[in-house]
């Protein structure tokens, strides 16, 4: 009888929880919900009536989009297409070069396998700001200024947590695959892409997923690296726009806050195991 | 032939970090324009930076909102993982909402909350530019709405990893529910615990962008010795505005630079050592 009580009090608990969270969940999402809604009102009522409902008077249509698109004399689009390249190259270049570079520190080790591991651990920890300037200018003396050549920049600055995963990762499988694979004739290049590679497939999306979502939010790294009167990450257009006019434009900076979230959810919605998985991944092996 | 797999990383690694790293502390003991001219001055810069009362200023308001971010997202992302691993309903979709924020920048994401706090602070007639006190909470509560989600997930892989037969075991000699916790879940999730604290104090710690998007260090106070002080300024912010201060020497800046740099590696390397006694111990 007890039992039977107990139960049904905390099947009643459990639904109030799911009450209460739901709740929550509505304030959680309501931000983005807020950027959604102000991106199709007129300036005048996103300043006075913020939360409100755009109305017949304050309904503007995709104004404030096209608005949008040349808003501060610099193409959007283009700076979508920036952010895009720069991610898409960067994470590329990353889990490519990391993940050669850990099986070698696992692998053969010595003092200089040793030592770049541990010096990538350090750089983890080490605040941007103590590089930053001495970087943005070895990045101006060797022409790494522009998106095609940043993400050598991204693969330097980003090495540390890749490694670091890579390493945990590759340290866990046998080597004895490897050696059969070498007994078979076998040289390290193909042993490393046809039998090493295929079996990180697990931490090579963690810590891509990571990298992703780093690098395109990223904004002082490229906006101090980058000559940005000519090329502007999203990041860096919007402070831009922020930062150097008098009255900001609020519809218009709410349609293009809205055109770079929406790749951004289709990304977690579509990829949304993999990202929890290589958070997950990520603070277990950090 | 096998060290060609490590040289692509190690020149990148060697451009984008070691280089710039020993540079970076070279000149700090240098008044340097640029980093090719420079002339030696000792600790000059360090001294400068030590009485430079917006730093030190800086410094204080980032002890105390890591302090509040460290214990708020790690009590509330806790209870909400322990929560969803209870199996309530639609702990998933949960799960799923908490977490997005995580995925939109620092920029955007100041951008849109000052939006917000500055039409509800527009009812007290006031504005989150205006009073540092709002600055403080509304930064507090920005990173709260972020990374409570991305703990979150951590400690809900932590609750999956203390054992079942232990909390059954437990339930059967009559443990409360408060007990199991104190005496079963909590040392069982060490782990978990160190990591996120650990995330938590550095992302506190080094915090810029969402600083910068929401006030930027505003309102600013004049001191009566004619020295501004950016009220919500934190110390990543601070060092990066003295470099564009002071353009005849950027080396108090990189001064500072180093150190918050000690600061921040200091701070980690004790927690995490700290944490994982516990966690022998246990």
């Amino acid at each position: 009888m007890k039992n039977l009580s107990s139960l049904r009090r905390e099947r009643a608990v459990k639904t109030v929880l799911t009450v209460i969270f739901s709740v929550i969940s509505i304030f959680y999402v309501m931000p983005v919900l807020l950027v959604l809604i102000n991106s199709f009102k007129s300036n005048n009522a996103i300043n006075m009536e913020t939360f409100s409902l755009p109305d017949a008077e304050s309904f503007v249509g995709a104004d404030n989009y096209i608005k949008g698109m040349t808003f501060g004399n610099y193409p959007f689009l283009m700076s979508v297409l920036y952010s895009f390249i720069i991610t898409v190259t960067s994470t590329a270049l990353i889990l490519l070069c990391t993940s050669m570079a850990a099986w070698y520190i696992e692998r053969v080790g010595g003092i200089i396998g040793k030592g770049v591991y541990y010096l990538c651990v350090f750089s983890m920890v080490v605040p941007f700001q103590m590089v930053m300037y001495t970087l943005s200018r070895t990045a101006d003396t060797l022409n790494l200024n522009t998106p095609f050549t940043i993400p050598v920049i991204y693969l330097g600055f980003g090495a540390g947590l890749a490694i670091f995963m890579f390493s945990g990762f590759i340290k866990s499988i046998p080597s004895e695959i490897e050696e059969a694979a070498s007994i078979d004739g076998c040289g390290p290049v193909k042993t490393f892409f046809l039998v090493v590679l295929p079996m990180l497939k697990p931490t090579l999306i963690s810590v891509g997923v990571l990298e992703i979502m780093w690098i395109w939010n990223d904004y002082l790294l490229p906006y101090l690296v980058l000559d940005i009167n000519e090329y502007r990450t999203i990041p860096i257009h919007i402070q831009y726009l922020r930062g150097s006019f008098g009255t900001v434009d609020m519809g218009a900076t709410m349609a293009m806050i809205m055109i770079s979230i929406v790749p951004v959810i289709v990304f977690y919605l579509i990829c949304q195991k993999h990202i929890i998985k290589g958070v997950a991944a990520g603070a277990v092996k950090g | 032939m096998g060290w060609l797999f490590l040289l692509p990383t190690f020149i990148a690694f060697s451009i984008g970090f070691i280089w710039p790293f020993l540079q970076g502390l070279f000149l700090s003991f240098t008044r340097f324009r640029l980093t090719s001219d420079w002339e030696w001055a000792g600790i000059d810069n360090y001294i400068q930076a030590f009485s430079d009362t917006s730093f030190v200023h800086a410094f204080r308001h980032t002890l105390l909102f890591t302090v509040v971010t460290l214990v708020l997202i790690n009590l509330i992302a806790f209870a909400v993982a322990y929560i969803l691993t209870s199996k309530i309903k639609g702990a998933d979709i949960f799960r799923t909402v908490f977490f997005m924020p995580n995925l939109i920048g620092g920029i955007v994401l100041g951008y849109i909350w000052s939006m917000i706090f500055d039409y509800i602070l527009s009812f007290y007639g006031t504005s989150i530019m205006l009073d540092g006190r709002f600055g403080f909470w509304g930064l507090v509560i920005l990173m709260c709405w972020q990374q409570v989600g991305y703990m979150m997930i951590i400690y809900i892989a932590g609750f999956q990893s203390v054992p079942e037969d232990m909390l059954e075991a437990s339930k059967i000699d009559g443990a409360t529910g408060f007990q199991a916790l104190r005496k079963i879940i909590i040392p069982n999730m060490m782990p978990s615990i160190t990591i996120c604290t650990f995330l938590t104090l550095t992302n506190s710690f080094k915090l810029y962008d969402q600083n910068l998007a929401l006030t930027a260090g505003r309102p600013f106070e004049m001191l009566a010795d004619g020295s501004t002080v950016r009220t919500t300024e934190l110390m990543a912010l601070n060092i990066v505005n003295s470099f564009s201060a002071n353009v005849t020497n950027r080396g108090v800046g990189q001064a500072k630079a180093v150190l918050f740099c000690i600061l921040v590696v200091g701070i980690g390397l004790l927690q995490l050592f700290g944490t994982k006694s516990r966690e022998v111990k246990n």
